[in-house]
């Protein structure tokens, strides 16, 4: 029997460290709503998203209220919308009216992101993810909920360098279409190497084509549990830190485990995977930056940041993995820049820059997240910040993202403003070095070499 | 058997349990155990009660029983047992 300890723990935990589920994504396959007909698309689409995800959020909200554990988003993906509309879809434009359909679908059943406005391009474009990517702009900029991805790459095949030049140019194209919005749009745009199917986190969300028609995926947090834990481990060996954050990830791993079991009995939706990544918020104490300080960097970016992510972001899989079998998603730590006020902190003190970052993202989960840069930033530039990410990930068989944010109007030194779960973002220096002539190249990088490993 | 964790914190004073314990009686509530304890300073209850035979339902009870407790001048918390099993047991 419980005893009371382990309650004021676990409450403690609630009320004092943000101990939360960051979301319930339902995952909808919209496969069987392809038709040359892009009125009845649609509709179908409007129907199918209202049908399933009618009872999301009111379900979200019962189980939070009946375990006292706060569910902080309900979401909804949908199979990548370059692959539904491939055939209605003739022009930009038109697929633009899809995601206006999205975004009406995601109001009419009360969810706050809708992802799956993508393409998963990794050799090459089809024409229908052209068309997708060059309507990016006009889609972010028309909607409000809609989040976009395409992913460029896989350790499998390469880098499609065409649509990493593309997108270099959508981003920009994207950040200048919500201009007066301080360039918000590129807030809900990721590009991809190596996406997962089962992600629950936004803006990267989508239901992969292998994914069954209907799924719950459940994504947990709690930087601050892990923070907290961490503080009375001052001085202690690396052995006693890493079962320290061993042991906290698998209680917070659990509680996200119980409540998608719950949300997928009471939906009637067969349970996905428990995303295990330790996602910040702009709230204080919900911060990845202040784990790397505790655990002994004086800031995010001093030397040895990169080896105490990559040892906090073990821990938190190997607590994870032990506390749920079905363990999917990013699973690790999210290192965005707006969204947490350490590492806000740590780029105002002159901490941490892109490249610090860069490394970083190759022992963490995701990648670049959330960088505002100057909106002056050469497109060139952009898509080469691109490439690099997407190699680390294509080598080191992971996956890795970018979210870049060209602020227009602003330049290094300005803070920008996106409020709420997006938060703050001081404007970070790009080199200024050209990549010009190498990202003009055309074609692909190919698939590496999957042996001698050094 | 629905069981539910009743959680109290809040400054020690006179009738909490007794006030409780009515509220439980009155609604057909069996509670199963109690426990009580000081950290730091401040009055700590936990009660492990069954709720299958409630005659009302858990929101209701949730509910009311936190409006009982901002009358005690505590926070009183009610939350299915199943989130503490999943986080502290194997």
């Amino acid at each position: 029997m419980i005893n009371i300890a382990e309650a004021i723990e676990t409450n403690q935990m609630i009320e004092e460290e943000n101990l939360d589920v960051r979301t319930i994504t339902m995952g909808i396959s919209l496969l069987d709503c392809i038709t040359p007909d892009l009125g009845r698309l649609n509709a179908v689409i409007y129907d199918k998203i209202c049908t399933k995800a009618r009872d999301l959020v009111a379900t979200g909200e019962a189980i939070a209220r009946e375990y006292g554990i706060p569910v902080i988003n309900k979401r909804v993906s949908v199979t990548p919308i370059a692959l539904i509309g491939g055939s209605a879809c003739k022009a930009s434009e038109e697929f633009a009216t899809v995601a206006g359909t999205l975004d009406r679908a995601a109001r009419a059943v009360g969810v706050n992101f809708i992802g799956g406005y993508s393409a998963l391009v990794t050799k090459a474009m089809t024409a229908a993810d052209e068309l997708l990517i060059r309507s990016i702009p006009q889609a972010l900029s028309e909607t409000e909920l809609v989040c976009s991805s395409v992913n460029l790459g896989s350790t499998r095949v390469g880098i499609d360098m065409d649509a990493v030049r593309l997108m270099g140019e959508t981003i920009a194209a994207t950040a200048r279409a919500t201009a007066d919005r301080d360039s918000v749009g590129c807030a809900k745009l990721v590009v991809f190497c190596n996406a997962p199917d089962d992600n629950p986190f936004m803006a990267g969300a989508f239901h992969g084509v292998t994914e069954g028609d209907c799924v719950i995926n459940v994504g947990v947090s709690g930087p601050g549990v892990v923070k907290h834990a961490l503080e009375g481990m001052r001085g202690a060996s690396f052995e006693e830190l890493c079962e320290t954050i061993k042991k906290t990830s698998f209680k917070v791993t659990r509680g996200g485990q119980l409540v998608a079991r719950e949300a997928s009995q009471r939906l009637g939706v067969p349970f996905g995977v428990v995303d295990l990544s330790l996602a910040p918020t702009p709230a204080i104490g919900d911060s990845v930056a202040d784990i790397l300080c505790e655990i002994g960097v004086e800031r995010p970016g001093a030397p040895g940041t990169t080896a105490a992510l990559a040892l906090l972001n073990d821990q938190v899989k190997k607590g994870g993995i032990m506390a749920s079998s079905y363990v999917g998603g990013l699973s690790g730590a999210f290192i965005p820049v707006s969204e947490d006020q350490g590492m806000i902190d740590a780029v105002e003190a002159g901490a941490l820059t892109i490249e610090k970052l860069e490394a970083m993202t190759c022992v963490c989960s995701v990648g670049l997240d959330m960088i505002a840069i100057p909106g002056d930033t050469p497109v060139s530039s952009i898509s080469g910040i691109i490439a690099d990410e997407m190699a680390i990930g294509m080598i080191n068989q992971k996956t890795t993202a970018v979210r870049l944010i060209p602020v227009i109007g602003k330049g290094v030194g300005e803070t920008v403003e996106f409020g709420g779960l997006l938060g703050r973002a001081p404007i970070m220096a790009v080199n200024g070095f050209s990549c010009e002539d190498f990202v003009s190249r055309t074609g692909r990088i190919p698939a590496p070499i999957h042996s001698f490993k050094n | 058997m629905k069981r539910v964790i009743v959680t109290v914190v809040g400054k020690d004073a006179v009738g909490i349990i007794a006030r409780l314990c009515a509220y439980m009686a009155e609604h057909n509530i069996n509670i199963l155990d109690i426990t009580q304890t000081i950290v730091s300073g401040f009055f700590n209850m936990m009660m492990i009660v069954d709720m299958a035979q409630a005659t009302a339902p858990f929101d209701v009870i949730a509910t009311e029983l936190e409006t009982c407790g901002r009358e005690l001048g505590v926070i009183v918390k009610c939350q299915r047992e199943e989130i503490f099993d999943s986080m502290h047991r194997l």
